[in-house]
């Protein structure tokens, strides 16, 4: 579904150009979910960005390849009709613009992208309503302006509403862990699990912690260091960082 | 002859006329520089104004509103001229009266659009607000020159000037003058005046939500806009000029 291959990119622009990816290579199949974990500094929130299509990020060498497409010669918003969603690490306060007016001009853009007829008001409120009740948030805060005057529990929260109703093939989740409470973990986790848990669709799930692993349970956790991937396994060594630390387990290669 | 003594084109060593587009001053000429609009408000009337203004041509647009006691005045304003337009209104309160103003300059080119105001709080307890935003590119200039004055008796006058620009691009400029003359002593007089750009982390986190950029500008503009027409009610009003305002945007640098 999404495949890696000798990921190179900078960021500071083309006059100060500093590396931060240095050949990451990774392969996410359809039906995994893959976390990846890895040191302060080791480019995690860099990949996500380069995914997404953030601008500052410069590609210098490698390629991304996303359901056979090549991602990065896509634009922002044509990744994500292609299916690609990404979690933000610290979610955009946008005032004046409601989440409900901002979500339904997206998910219509998405399906006119994609020759889909666009949801009417009514079944996008009807849409939107479920998706928040499962993440167990109420919907006068959708009504609100968007992550405006939201906690950071509550922002990453409504990043998990706003997948839900975007429905994605991929999502690549940068730190939704950050700032949650023990409840709100579980509640997230638990949404990820229902919206992303599918044969067809895939997570990159980019965290610090074991906490948000016990609820969403990767099939697979890579270790990202110094702009690589040093070292693939199980949930089981998603455990061992946890218990000896990175410095540890890289060292026992 | 005498008459005709009077009727001088301003020059820019004029405070009102600082910013003007001396050019589309003269193609205007002396005759549209006496056409005023009276409007009087009896005590505890209220009117309302939304106006689109602008056009391939110098406009300029002049209103005098006198206020009776209680009385409120309302004037909603989208100045979208591709050439100099400019619309001055000159208000005078009685005691207890309300002016409302909002307005929007918006537009590329080089053009210069502008909104001059002159408010005159004669008499104790009345109100003013004024909401000035202004979205230019190219190099497309907005000005809000907004004088506000408050006689020695007016006590208890509240009068409030707000104006933000945001500049799609270097080269645009925009340009306040607030110019407040106070000689009560009991008054609440507040003015700020801001100029930025497009908020490019709110358009890459829309873009990647799967807007396009000219959906994600024209949301951002929206919303930047918005605070303008806030206290226009009428909602075929304000869809109206809003409107005017968003499609003023078309062709806009992304």
């Amino acid at each position: 579904m999404l495949e890696i291959t000798n990921l190179h990119a900078t960021v500071g622009g083309p006059d100060n150009p500093t590396p931060i990816l240095k050949g990451l290579t990774l392969h996410v199949p359809a039906g995994e979910i893959h976390a990846i974990m890895g040191p302060n500094g080791a480019g995690k929130s860099t990949l996500a960005n380069v995914l997404g299509g953030k601008p500052g990020y410069d590609v210098t060498e490698g390629s991304v390849t996303f359901n056979g497409q090549d991602l990065l010669a896509l634009e922002p918003h044509e990744r994500a009709a292609a299916g690609l969603f990404l979690g933000f690490q610290y979610p955009v306060e946008i005032p004046g613009v409601s989440n409900v007016q901002f979500l339904r001009e997206a998910l219509n853009a998405q399906r006119k992208a994609r020759g889909e007829a666009p949801l009417s008001g009514g079944e996008f409120l009807k849409l939107a309503k479920d998706k928040a009740a499962l993440l167990q948030m109420d919907m006068d805060m959708l009504k609100r302006q968007v992550n405006v005057g939201f906690s950071g529990g509550e922002k990453k929260r409504a990043e998990m509403v706003q997948m839900g109703i975007l429905d994605p093939a991929f999502a690549v989740l940068d730190e939704t862990d950050s700032g949650l409470d023990i409840d709100a973990l579980r509640i997230v986790g638990a949404g990820i699990n229902a919206i992303m848990r599918a044969p067809d669709k895939a997570v990159l799930l980019i965290t610090h912690y074991q906490r948000l692993l016990d609820v969403v349970k990767p099939d697979k956790v890579s270790v990202l260091a110094g702009g690589r991937i040093v070292e693939t396994g199980g949930p089981e060594l998603a455990l061992r960082l946890e218990a000896e630390g990175y410095d540890a387990v890289m060292a026992d290669g | 002859m005498a008459e005709a003594a009077t009727l001088t084109l301003p020059t820019r060593r004029d405070e009102a006329w600082r910013y003007a587009d001396m050019d589309g001053v003269a193609r205007l000429g002396v005759a549209a520089l006496d056409q005023w609009q009276a409007i009087d408000v009896p005590a505890g009337d209220s009117v309302t104004r939304c106006l689109i203004v602008g056009s391939g041509q110098p406009e300029l647009r002049r209103f005098r509103v006198t206020l009776g006691e209680g009385a409120r005045a309302a004037f909603f304003v989208t100045n979208a001229g591709q050439d100099y337009t400019r619309v001055e209104v000159e208000v005078r309160l009685a005691r207890g009266a309300h002016f409302e103003f909002g307005g929007v300059t918006i537009g590329g080119g080089d053009a210069t659009r502008e909104f001059v105001t002159k408010v005159v709080h004669g008499e104790p307890e009345a109100t003013s607000n004024q909401t000035v935003r202004a979205v230019h590119w190219n190099t497309g200039t907005g000005n809000f020159l907004g004088e506000i004055k408050v006689a020695r008796h007016a006590q208890k006058t509240d009068a409030a000037q707000d104006f933000k620009a945001l500049l799609l691009e270097t080269g645009a400029s925009a340009n306040a003058v607030p110019q407040l003359e106070i000689f009560a002593d009991d008054v609440k007089c507040a003015h700020g005046a801001t100029v930025g750009e497009l908020d490019e982390a709110a358009r890459f986190y829309m873009m990647a939500r799967g807007l396009d950029p000219a959906t994600a500008q024209r949301l951002l503009v929206q919303a930047f806009l918005g605070d303008a027409f806030v206290a226009l009610d009428d909602a075929d009003e304000h869809a109206r000029l809003l409107d005017a305002a968003l499609s003023a945007l078309e062709g806009a640098r992304l």
